[in-house]
């Protein structure tokens, strides 16, 4: 167990070295000099190769990208005399922009993304799950029509058309609640929940369709299983062959859906945020794209990588400990 | 000699045969693949249907549209008329049929080309890493783990909105269908896997075929079900995920129209113009749903894993 987790760090930690080289690769490498950007039209040669040698693009690739990658983990400086600026760890660099530490940046706005992403887990996986499994035991009820047929239908919903059907019912039609306005949870428990409610229904329903298909058909080969017959043999109460014998064992492959779900969306929102005005990690990424601020860029694709690889690793430990038949 | 009354044989049924016998009882098969031809003969026939509707997609009528209301459509439904068979475009006066039959082909044609990007590159990968082993199997399985590790959907956004002067529709085709390829690569590897001990191939091996020979022979026929059904799956995500991009900008630019893009536009308008709104998420809807209904009939017929008996 101890060796695999190992192991599998190991190869997190390539993978990710891998995303940051190829995003770096690809985003320095494209026609767009953030330099001559940042020098403004009435721009001279000279001024243009000092602000190139402060932003450090006079380097050769390979030189900017070990500066990239070590500077995470050693902190930076950058530019020189005056215009000197530390960097601690972990450093990501500047934002092109406004000059804020990308790492900050981040920081910020993580608790927002992170709000929306496990409110709307939490949402999706309970009217999921519970879907599925009322639709496997009755299957062939209709019942179980009428669920897997609203289940395809949720599920070709684009999210922004679910988003703006809420906006217009739910805020402009029948007024219950206001648009939505970020509250940290700190603050307001209940103002938290009530402003993100929208954005989470909005997310929630794409997912819990895609979940009860999912946990239906694998709650139906579950429930065929011989050791499901064994245990409705034994005289258990339906409840509990269902509960402890069935779900345990029928929910491994929701699992592992799950971890890629929910590691895509923490920094991944980009269109929830954007509809409901929620100032997350999303609204972030796509405000750097229209100015093109690499930095963040690069330091957003990292973190949405970094949280699903590390989504993955803790699926697959997970694993070990909800289905006895896993050895790792 | 007497004769000898052969057996009956009894008729036999191809797998294929009873694959087909088995989707024509599905009322849900017939009318998702009625909405399936539907759009895409919409799409393959784009040009000629706005010429009968009498409007291009990008002629402007300011007489649908009144100045006066801040380019309202007059006239019922967002501007419906026999001139304007599905009504306008508030502020421009487009005509939105022809919009959403050429939004239709741009749709179409980018979620068929990644598709299609995606099958080839799947099944040559998958069946590469299933019957090598090995080295190749190791390569190619660490590759897969990394396609799927990239956070795909900002990466797109990126690399779309950072390119400037190429092709958008060939740039968009060609970034979808980057990360799509795994998943059905892991389908067919492991289909491969229990295929190529199967006695069959064995016999061929023995028979001095070479490596190409049985892949293509022997082992893509076996893959061929579970190949088409994924591939009916794997549609309706390319179009939500063309739309998703095109909804945020970074997809097909105006004035050329797709389906994401004029809800994107649409949106400003959802409160005084619903009508313009409705038509191209109806069209996404509808398409979307089709094409994952079919997928799903297709899977439960096709699948090795749903019992066939």
């Amino acid at each position: 167990m101890i060796l695999y987790t190992l192991r599998r760090l190991a190869a997190v930690i390539g993978v990710l070295t891998a995303v940051a080289a190829v995003t770096f690769t690809i985003f320095y490498v494209l026609p767009s000099d953030p330099a001559a950007a940042a020098c403004g039209k009435a721009c001279s040669a000279e001024r243009l190769a000092a602000i190139r040698a402060h932003m450090g693009l006079d380097q050769p690739l390979w030189r900017q990208f070990w500066e990239f990658v070590s500077g995470i983990f050693t902190g930076r400086t950058t530019g020189s005399g005056q215009y000197a600026m530390r960097c601690g760890f972990p450093c990501l660099g500047y934002s092109y922009e406004n000059s804020e530490a990308v790492w900050d940046l981040l920081t910020d706005r993580l608790p927002v993304s992170a709000s929306l992403a496990i409110g709307a887990a939490a949402l999706w996986l309970a009217l999921g799950l519970s879907a599925g499994t009322v639709a496997a035991l009755r299957k062939g009820t209709l019942t179980d029509r009428v669920l897997m047929v609203g289940a395809v239908g949720a599920a070709s919903l684009p999210v922004y058309f679910t988003s703006m059907m809420l906006i217009y019912g739910v805020i402009r039609v029948a007024g219950l609640l206001p648009y939505p306005q970020y509250v940290p949870f700190g603050d307001d428990p209940v103002g938290w929940a009530s402003n993100l409610l929208l954005p989470w229904l909005a997310l929630a329903v794409l997912y819990a369709a895609m979940y009860a298909r999912q946990s239906r058909s694998s709650m139906i080969e579950t429930m065929a299983e011989p050791y499901i017959r064994t245990a409705r043999a034994k005289g258990l109460p339906r409840r509990t062959v269902v509960v402890k014998h069935g779900l345990r064992a029928g929910m491994t492959p929701v699992l592992t859906l799950f971890g890629m779900d929910l590691g895509g969306l923490l920094a991944g929102a980009v269109i929830t945020e954007s509809i409901f005005g929620l100032p997350g990690v999303g609204r972030l990424f796509y405000g750097a794209l229209s100015t093109g601020d690499q930095p963040v860029i690069l330091g957003v694709t990292l973190l949405a990588a970094a949280f699903i690889v590390v989504a993955n690793l803790a699926v697959d430990l997970l694993y070990a400990v909800v289905d006895p038949r896993v050895r790792l | 000699m007497a004769a000898t009354t052969s057996p009956a044989v009894p008729a036999g049924r191809g797998p294929w045969q009873l694959a087909r016998a088995e989707l024509r009882r599905r009322t849900s098969v017939k009318l998702s693949l009625a909405v399936v031809a539907l759009f895409v003969f919409m799409a393959a026939a784009a040009p000629l249907l706005s010429s009968l509707s009498g409007w291009g997609p990008d002629e402007f009528d300011k007489s649908a549209v009144d100045p006066y209301l801040g380019g309202q459509p007059i006239g019922p439904l967002g501007g419906v008329s026999a001139e304007h068979w599905l009504g306008v475009e508030p502020v421009t006066g487009r005509d939105l049929f022809a919009r959403v039959v050429h939004g239709a082909q741009v749709s179409l044609l980018i979620a068929f080309a990644a598709t299609a990007i995606v099958v080839v590159t799947g099944v040559a990968a998958g069946t590469a890493a299933g019957y090598f082993g090995g080295g190749t199997d190791a390569v190619l399985s660490r590759l897969m783990d990394l396609t799927m590790s990239f956070p795909s959907l900002i990466f797109m956004i990126a690399m779309m909105s950072v390119a400037r002067d190429v092709n958008r529709i060939v740039l968009m085709t060609a970034v979808i269908g980057l990360f799509g390829w795994p998943g059905i690569a892991r389908v067919v590897r492991g289909q491969t896997l229990s295929l190529k001990h199967r006695e069959y191939v064995d016999a061929a091996r023995v028979g001095g075929a070479g490596p190409w020979r049985i892949l293509t022979r022997d082992i893509l026929p076996g893959v061929a079900g579970p190949v088409i059904a994924y591939t009916t799956l794997i549609v309706p995500g390319m179009i939500a995920t063309e739309a998703a991009l095109s909804y945020l900008g970074v997809g097909v630019r105006p004035p050329t129209a797709s389906w994401g893009q004029m809800i994107a536009e649409s949106v400003s308008f959802y409160d005084t113009d619903p009508m313009y709104f409705i038509v191209p998420s109806t069209c996404l809807f509808l398409t979307v749903l089709a094409f994952t209904l079919l997928g799903d009939a297709l899977r439960d017929i096709l699948d090795p894993r749903s019992a066939r008996a």
